[in-house]
């Protein structure tokens, strides 16, 4: 075999090691709450609180105290303990409605990006339907009439966001398939579902966590919505939004009880779309590829 | 509609013969002419050139000749079997034998795979299930294209230079040992200095896997040093084909000689290019009727306007569609 | 003995990443006349793009530049903002690679020539409507004034490299950078435009810069020619004096390296080995040692300065010639 030019070293410095960039304090310390948050709502059972749900109507409107440190609320119930089992039902839904869209919309996004033609035309024209239903009118119909429950706001609230998941794999696929890598693969004879599964979904995954996340704080926002106007949550099991409704009628003497679960749902909120923002900064195009 | 002939076509087996190939695409007062009636054959072991300037449906004509975009009309024979007719699941198998390396090397390996996956890839497709063997056949083509297999196979794409690149995109086109490959721009994309290593490393690997290549660039002196034949096309049009050194010596047609006039040599006592054809190249929508270079042809008549000519033997083995001979050229 | 027009002394461009500076340009000096043609040859990483831009204080933001630029006896790099730009387009003018970017898509082609006549010359609007339909027909844009009416992207790629080219000369520049002017065009096209330019220059006895990858691009069309590699000047040298003994072992490797159209086919090339170096980190003697085929311990462990007198063969190697063809026997 004829033999090749003497190449020198393969350049073992040449090899880059991409060196992580600081993201910020600010980025550690989202994390950190978020975190926090998760931990202590996943085993709160195992935290020494106090009974959600016990009333006491001699305690009723509390400030912070040794006794029920962030207070009692207007039936004498601590707060402490409904935020942290609130929690669970806020980031419960949270979590679960935006996993369930991406499932679902990214799927019908990317098959049709991929397929395009008629599919395409016809999921496109799906979501612009569902986008310009006013979502708060088409939850109350949908809770109206499937009932009010923990699962029902999941589906309701992923109903809302699968139209705008399927939006951004969509318009992701569209750019990746144009690549040529995706032309050597079908040059290579792969099928076309290989060719999705190989080629263009990992190169989607990252534009999709990154709105996942966003899609967390938003979700957690809209279920607080829904327990605040009564569609969300069934009483007496606490989440944010129906805590926030149960203080508004104390707000001049106990202002309190609103706005803690005011406060701890706007730090989660903040720290889940900072950390989404940060996501999607450096996933940027222009970061090696 | 006139033809630009076949009788550059030979009698004997080919390993590809590429009969009367149309693609056009768009509809009404857009539809682009990309190849117009182009036919050739290429012998088992041999290098074509194909060249031409940007808009002449070089690029195109190599992926109409793999399907992956569906041929207007003509006809593809692969080792005899008509490519152009299959579907499917036996196109995907005729396709391991056919391969295709891209001009930018980094946009066509996938960023998110490791580089020995991306070399084994074609290897799961064709169906071969053992891991052993899948992974002994990939650390082979890593060694044959000059790459540690050790150092490399690990790593992703963005890691390597351009150069480095082009050679897993090879080594990944080779790893199903192919009849054919289509070079299309395999080194307009990289650097002056590693040009020369990758151009030979193709001619290394023709050697050791017995390829038949069809080299597209658009840089002659690159085409002349990897060629055996080459042909010149001009807006979806083929206008001279022949031995490389015959075509280059003594070249048939307005265009190719013009081509070979317009190059910028590295000699400051070389006379400097002669502008000699104006203007640019039309577009591909509307392209000039009967001959389509004679927009820019500096020997043009009105024959050229009403007539398109047809390919015709100037020697025993080049073939050139013009309506003049050797003689009238500029030299 | 005119005074150089250009005058850059040991410039250096350092650019931050977040893999450590980068050194695209390392203690550069380079003096041209005025009317003199000087070609810049060099691949990616060689520095020639960025020292354009520090010429033209076009750099980005994370760039740091040390040495001094003297144009006309004046200095470039601390000149204050408005002065440099007053400068800019009027004296020095540059035409960039690829006219598609470097053209405004939603201004017609004759406005934003006007608006540089306007800018630099004072002129009122309709002479600059109507100096610029003269422009472009010296250019050699055919119906000079419809197309004077379009969109940059009606026109072809060579058309709006000769706007381009137009709006650069609109006001008389005493230097023209043009950095890689026709790499993206044709090669047909391409030497229309390379003509064009040398008209121009010629006439209006201008100075050039002329980059580009291309050593036969330069051969022919230039006074004289500077080979970069990793940052710094390896030759540099009155053209013919250069094609025909080139000094610098990076210089004659590439030129071997080149495909020679009068060579046979199938000609075995001469590949340099390796590939440019990564400008973050750069061996620490000669940047070419890796790749070179007489390098030798000392190169390894000190660069070597550029040897030879202004204006004649300057060459930077620790190899005299002699030594270098008993190497190669």
């Amino acid at each position: 075999m004829a033999a090749l030019d003497a190449l020198g070293p393969v350049e073992r410095e040449r090899v880059v090691r991409q060196r992580r960039r600081g993201l910020g304090v600010v980025f550690w310390a989202a994390i950190a709450w978020i975190a926090l948050i998760l931990a202590v709502a996943a085993f709160a059972n195992l935290l020494p609180l106090r009974d959600p749900d016990h009333t006491a109507l001699l305690a009723r409107r509390a400030l912070p105290s040794a006794a029920h440190l962030l207070g009692t609320d207007a039936l004498g119930r601590d707060i402490l303990a409904r935020a942290i089992f609130g929690a669970r039902a806020s980031l419960g839904i949270g979590l679960l409605a935006p996993l369930l869209a991406t499932l679902v919309g990214a799927s019908l996004g990317l098959v049709a990006g991929y397929l395009r033609g008629w599919i395409e035309t016809l999921l496109v024209g799906a979501t612009d339907v569902l986008l310009a239903f006013p979502p708060l009118v088409l939850a109350l119909a949908i809770v109206a009439y499937l009932g009010q429950s923990v699962v029902n706001v999941i589906i309701v609230l992923a109903i809302l966001t699968v139209p705008s998941v399927a939006r951004i794999a969509r318009a992701a696929t569209l750019a990746v398939r144009e690549r040529e890598f995706v032309t050597a693969a079908r040059a290579s004879g792969a099928s076309h579902a290989r060719i999705l599964l190989k080629e263009i979904l990992p190169n989607i995954l990252l534009p999709l966590g990154a709105f996942f996340l966003v899609l967390v704080a938003i979700t957690i926002v809209a279920e607080s919505i829904l327990s605040f106007l009564g569609l969300g949550v069934p009483p007496p099991a606490p989440s944010w939004g129906s805590m926030i409704a149960e203080g508004r009628d104390s707000l001049d003497e106990a202002p309190h009880i609103a706005f803690i679960p005011a406060g701890v749902m706007f730090l989660t909120v903040l720290a889940f779309n900072l950390v989404g923002d940060t996501l999607r900064a450096i996933t940027d195009p222009r970061r090696g590829t | 509609m006139a033809g630009s002939g076949t009788v550059q076509l030979r009698d004997e087996p080919m390993l590809l013969r590429v009969e009367r190939l149309v693609l056009e695409y768009g509809a009404g007062n857009y539809r682009v002419h990309a190849v117009s009636d182009v036919s050739f054959d290429l012998k088992r072991g041999e290098t074509l050139g194909l060249v031409g300037e940007s808009g002449c449906g070089k690029s195109t004509l190599g992926r109409a000749v793999l399907q992956l975009v569906q041929p207007t009309s003509g006809r593809v024979l692969f080792d005899g079997v008509e490519l152009t007719a299959a579907k499917g699941e036996a196109l995907r198998r005729l396709r391991r034998r056919l391969q295709l390396i891209f001009q930018d090397p980094i946009a066509s390996l996938n960023p998110r795979r490791r580089v020995g996956d991306i070399v084994a890839e074609p290897l799961i497709i064709a169906g071969v299930k053992d891991a052993a063997e899948r992974a002994q056949r990939v650390r082979a083509v890593l060694e044959a294209v000059g790459l540690d297999p050790d150092l490399v196979q690990r790593r992703r794409p963005h890691e390597f230079s351009g150069g480095q690149c082009q050679r897993i995109s090879i080594a990944r086109a080779l790893v199903l040992e192919p009849d054919l490959v289509i070079c299309d721009e395999p080194v307009s994309a990289l650097d002056v200095s590693i040009r020369a290593q990758i151009l030979n490393l193709l001619e290394d690997m023709k050697a050791r896997y017995g390829l038949t290549l069809i080299f597209i660039a658009h840089d002659l002196a690159v085409v002349k040093a990897v060629s055996d034949r080459v042909a010149v096309m001009y807006l979806g049009k083929l206008c001279e084909i022949g031995p490389a050194e015959q075509v280059f010596e003594h070249p048939a047609h307005p265009y190719t000689a013009l081509l070979l006039q317009a190059i910028p040599l590295p000699d400051p006592d070389a006379p400097l290019p002669q502008a000699v054809a104006a203007g640019e190249p039309p577009s591909p929508i509307a392209p000039p009727s009967g001959c389509r270079f004679r927009t820019r042809c500096p020997m043009a008549q009105g024959r050229c306007a009403e007539e398109e000519p047809q390919m015709r033997a100037i020697r025993p083995d080049q073939f050139v569609a013009c309506h003049f001979t050797t003689g009238d050229l500029i030299q | 003995m005119s005074a150089a027009l250009l005058e850059v002394e040991k410039l250096s461009v350092a650019l931050m990443t977040e893999r450590g500076p980068l050194h695209a340009v390392a203690g550069l000096n380079l003096t041209l006349a005025p009317s003199r043609s000087l070609g810049i040859v060099g691949e990616s990483g060689s520095g020639k793009t960025m020292l354009a831009r520090a010429i033209l204080r076009l750099l980005p933001r994370n760039a740091t530049v040390g040495g001094s630029v003297r144009f006309d006896g004046r200095d470039l790099l601390g000149m204050p903002l408005d002065a440099l730009r007053r400068l800019r387009g009027r004296e020095l003018a540059v035409v960039f690679q690829d006219p598609m970017t470097s053209l405004n898509p939603v201004l017609t082609v004759g406005s934003q020539i006007a608006e540089a006549l306007s800018e630099h010359m004072g002129l009122g609007a309709h002479a600059a409507a109507l100096r610029a339909v003269e422009l472009l027909a010296e250019v050699g844009i055919p119906e000079p004034g419809r197309r004077a009416r379009q969109y940059p992207h009606q026109l072809s790629g060579g058309m709006r490299q000769r706007v381009a080219i137009a709006i650069a000369l609109s006001c008389e520049p005493r230097l023209l950078i043009a950095d890689e002017p026709t790499t993206a065009l044709d090669v047909t096209v391409q030497a229309q435009i390379l003509d064009l330019i040398g008209r121009e220059q010629q006439r209006r006895q201008m100075a050039l810069i002329l980059i580009t990858h291309d050593l036969g691009v330069v051969a022919g069309r230039t006074d004289e020619v500077a080979v970069m590699y990793a940052g710094r000047i390896v030759e540099h040298a009155p053209t013919c004096d250069l094609f025909k003994q080139m000094r610098s072992p990076y210089a004659e490797a590439l030129l071997q390296a080149i495909p020679k159209l009068d060579a046979p086919p199938h000609t075995r090339l001469r590949a340099i080995g390796g590939a440019p170096p990564d400008p973050t980190r750069l061996p620490p003697g000669c940047a070419f040692s890796p790749r070179c085929r007489y390098a030798q311990e000392r190169c390894r462990r000190e660069a070597p300065p550029l040897l030879g007198e202004a204006g004649g063969h300057q060459f930077a190697c620790w190899l005299p010639l002699a030594e270098r063809a008993a190497l190669e026997a």
